[in-house]
Formats: structure tokens, C-alpha cells, sequence
């Protein structure tokens, strides 16, 4: 009895590379995890593809599908599958290191060049700062901080497609998270960070991050806050352009 | 190359819109400049050309002009208000909203110089 | 872009929004009425409020239009950004000396 089939087309090489075309069996209940899993196992065993827990928690698997980016293991192939054909290809803005992989190193840099990491304002041998959870500040912090670095929403992005020095809305979104985090002692630093060239100014307000983010931040919010707090920082002098 | 995705939804139509806009009305405005300096050569001259743009066709353009001024505008306020205010969901609406009302006060532009 | 361009933009993009109004209106007045360039010679010709709305007006689009144009030319073609500065700030000059031009061609007698 012959099954159905998905025409799958997948990115094989480095950015000069191509995509390569297999057939995978179609079943009822199946992700695109599942799909490139099938390959790689199955049909050609040089596939290079990243994945971890495979239950939309660690967001080591995303890749663009169908020319959006997302969390394979969270795809089901019915959701995309368009006339019996899926592309599968690596996260986009990225170099490609080989096929589905991308070299993550730009994403974590200019996470880095935010100022997205937590500067202590207490020791070991301070008293536990205790922070109420219901605080504006914290509530703001909270609902930026869920964000697990999967890249997808630097991958969406058109301003980083057309911005090299952009930071992009990972790191910008994990700058203003710590920005309300009371405990933190690096705002100077992390708002001239951010207020510089390449930094939340250059954000156009397309929503692409915040549309395609898995864990439903939205980081166009938290960067039209930084750009409200970066202007009051240098119209009071506190940072210079 | 690897094959480009097309993404756009409205909020990336509209960012598309407001530079578009913005880039037509930037390149517009020399021009619009240069017409109304006509005057330093007399009142005849300005008045030569505004006879000129009485035209069918430059009456529709006009209302082009009006039409990618008034978007430029209402797209740029909607992104003040994102900026400048708590944030607030329903962004596509708003947009719509701008490009629609933009398109409305053009046709009546038009409407009304026929 | 950074701080200082965006609130230059931002600030003069905020005094043009009721300028554009305004000026939307005026148009419809003056092509309503087929207004010829006597009727409007004769009603900007030494007026300080004419003067001094559209030449506010040239002021901010010159200076708005400019970084627009830098943010463009640095994002959509192969300009660096310094050099794409220094063509927009070059246009906004342009832009700032036609548009003084063009007020005090319908302004001064």
C-alpha cells in the first residue's frame, strides 16, 4: 500500500551551499524535528542539524521553515506542510556553518555589546536584597525574561538583515529586562550601551521578533521602553550620544 | 543564495510604507521648493505653472502627494505613540487604520478638483 | 542612528504633525477655490505668520528628512554609514536653503 509522502527540500552545505531534495513518509502526528531526524537516520546519515530536548524548552532547534523561523520540535508538519512540499534551512542573519547549524557567535557577541548580563550591587556577605514581585519595575523585568536565546527573533528580523551593527531584539530585550532589575548596578553603562549606534534606536517597530517569538515576549515593547529611558538618560545628561 | 523568505505581514507592509513615503516625499519636496520660488520671477510665472497643474494628471498626482503625506504622517504618529507611551497591542489595526484614512481625505482631494 | 539623531528626528517629526494638518487644509482650501497667484501672492506677501509657519515648517522637514534619508542610504545601499551622514546632511542642506528660498519667495515683497 503505498503512504504519502513529504517532498522535503533541505539546506545542505555552508552559505554557498543548496538545497537538496528527499522524500520522508508523512504520519499523523508529526514535527519537522521528526522530519530531519528521519533524514539524517535514514537517508543521509552527513546531515548537520542541532536539537536538545525536543520538547520546546531549550530552542536549540530552530530553523527557518517555509521561510519563517521556528522551534522544529514545536512545528508540526500538518501547520506548514504546502502542497505536500516543507524547505527546511538554517536560522537566517547567521553565517552558516554547515546545513542546518549556524554559528551563534554574532547573536551572543552583541548580547554581550547590550550589556545584557547582571552587574551585582551586593556581596556574599550582604543581606539579601528582597525584591517584591509585584513592584512596576519587576513586573516590567518579568515579563520581559523568559527569553531562552533561541535566535529566532534575530532571525526575523529585517533591521538585522540590513544592519550589521544592529544588536537585535535578544539582547536589547535582556538589557531592558535587567534595566528593571533593582538589584542590578550596570544601568550607566548598558543605557549609553544601548543608545549608541546599532543599538535600540535603529529598531523600526516591524513586530517581526516580537510576531515569531516561542515564548511570546515582545521585544519591540521592551526596546520602545529603552528608547524612552535612553532619551530622558541623555536629555538629562546622564549619558552623551 | 539561499532562497529569501517573504515575511511581510501588515506592520512590515507598513514600515515599508512610511519609507517609501518618506523617500518619495524627500525626493518631492526640492521640486515643490523650486515651484514656489517661481514667485521671486514675478507672479506671471507662478501663475503659468499653476495653471499647469491644473491638468487632469497632475491633479492626480497631487492627490498621490496628499495621499503619501498624510500616511507618512498618521504611520509616524502611530510609532510616536509605540515610543512614547505604554505599549499598547492592536498595532495592525492601527495601521490599517492610518493607510485608510490616508487613502479617504486623498480620494476626497481628488473628488472635490474634479 | 543613535540617541541624538532619534530625538532630533523624533522631536521635529512632533512639531510637523500639526503642521502637516494645518498645511493638508490649506491645500484643500486653495485648490478648492482655484486660487490664482495673485489670491495667494496677496494673502502671504508680508505676512509674519506665513513666515513664520512654513518657515518652521522648512526647518524641521529639512532636518527630519535628513536622518530619514541617512537611516536609508546606511540600511538599504552598500553607503557606509559615515558617508551616507555626510550625503543626507548634505541633502538636508539642500533641502533647508530651497525651502528659506521658496517662504521668502512668496513672503517678501
Amino acid at each position: 500500500m503505498p503512504t504519502d509522502t513529504i517532498k522535503v527540500a533541505i539546506w545542505r552545505g555552508g552559505a554557498d551551499g543548496r538545497y537538496q531534495r528527499y522524500e520522508v513518509p508523512l504520519r499523523q502526528n508529526q514535527t519537522v524535528l521528526d522530519v530531519v531526524t528521519f533524514v539524517q537516520r535514514h537517508l543521509d546519515p552527513t546531515l548537520s542539524y542541532r536539537f536538545a530536548c525536543r520538547v520546546g524548552m531549550c530552542g536549540s532547534c530552530a530553523m527557518t521553515v517555509n521561510g519563517r523561523p521556528r522551534w522544529t520540535c514545536r512545528t508540526h508538519v500538518s501547520k506548514v506542510i504546502r502542497r505536500g512540499r516543507i524547505a527546511i534551512g538554517p536560522l537566517e542573519n547567521l553565517p552558516v556553518i554547515k546545513d542546518l547549524a549556524t554559528d551563534m557567535r554574532p547573536f551572543f557577541e552583541k548580547w554581550q555589546k547590550a550589556k545584557g548580563t547582571f552587574i551585582p550591587s551586593r556581596t556574599r556577605n550582604d543581606p539579601t536584597e528582597l525584591i517584591a514581585p509585584t513592584g512596576a519595575a519587576r513586573r516590567a523585568a518579568d515579563a520581559a525574561i523568559e527569553c531562552i536565546n533561541c535566535g529566532i527573533c534575530y532571525a526575523a528580523c529585517d533591521t538585522v538583515r540590513w544592519n550589521d551593527a544592529y544588536l537585535g531584539p535578544a539582547a536589547l530585550n535582556r538589557a531592558w529586562s535587567l534595566v528593571n532589575d533593582e538589584r542590578d548596578a550596570g544601568n550607566v553603562d548598558r543605557l549609553a550601551a544601548v543608545a549608541a549606534s546599532g543599538g535600540c534606536h535603529a529598531c523600526h517597530s516591524h513586530q517581526s521578533c516580537q510576531e515569531h517569538c516561542p515564548q511570546a515576549l515582545n521585544p519591540t515593547a521592551s526596546i520602545a521602553a529603552l528608547k524612552r529611558r535612553t532619551m530622558q538618560a541623555y536629555l538629562k545628561g546622564e549619558i552623551e550620544a | 543564495m539561499m532562497r529569501l523568505a517573504h515575511r511581510a505581514g501588515v506592520l512590515w507592509t507598513a514600515a515599508l510604507v512610511h519609507r517609501l513615503s518618506g523617500l518619495a516625499l524627500a525626493l518631492f519636496l526640492p521640486l515643490h521648493f523650486l515651484a514656489l520660488g517661481l514667485a521671486i520671477e514675478g507672479e506671471a510665472r507662478l501663475e503659468d505653472f499653476l495653471r499647469w497643474s491644473d491638468a487632469p494628471l497632475v491633479k492626480l498626482a497631487e492627490s498621490g502627494l496628499v495621499f503619501l503625506l498624510l500616511v507618512h504622517m498618521l504611520g509616524g504618529v502611530r510609532l510616536l505613540v509605540i515610543e512614547n507611551l505604554e505599549w499598547r497591542d492592536g498595532q495592525k489595526q492601527l495601521a490599517t487604520l492610518a493607510a485608510a484614512v490616508s487613502a479617504v481625505i486623498a480620494f476626497i482631494f481628488l473628488a472635490r478638483v474634479f | 542612528m543613535n540617541v541624538r539623531l532619534y530625538v532630533w528626528q523624533r522631536a521635529t517629526a512632533a512639531v510637523m504633525a500639526p503642521l502637516v494638518l494645518v498645511h493638508v487644509a490649506i491645500v484643500f482650501y486653495a485648490t478648492r477655490r482655484g486660487l490664482s497667484a495673485a489670491d495667494i501672492l496677496g494673502r502671504t506677501r508680508g505676512s509674519i505668520v506665513w513666515a513664520m509657519f512654513y518657515g518652521t515648517f522648512v526647518v524641521a522637514v529639512a532636518i527630519h528628512a535628513a536622518i530619514g534619508v541617512r537611516n536609508v542610504l546606511a540600511e538599504w545601499s552598500p553607503v557606509s554609514e559615515r558617508h551616507s551622514g555626510i550625503l543626507a546632511a548634505i541633502f538636508g542642506c539642500c533641502l533647508l536653503l530651497l525651502g528659506l528660498r521658496a517662504v521668502a519667495a512668496v513672503v517678501l515683497a
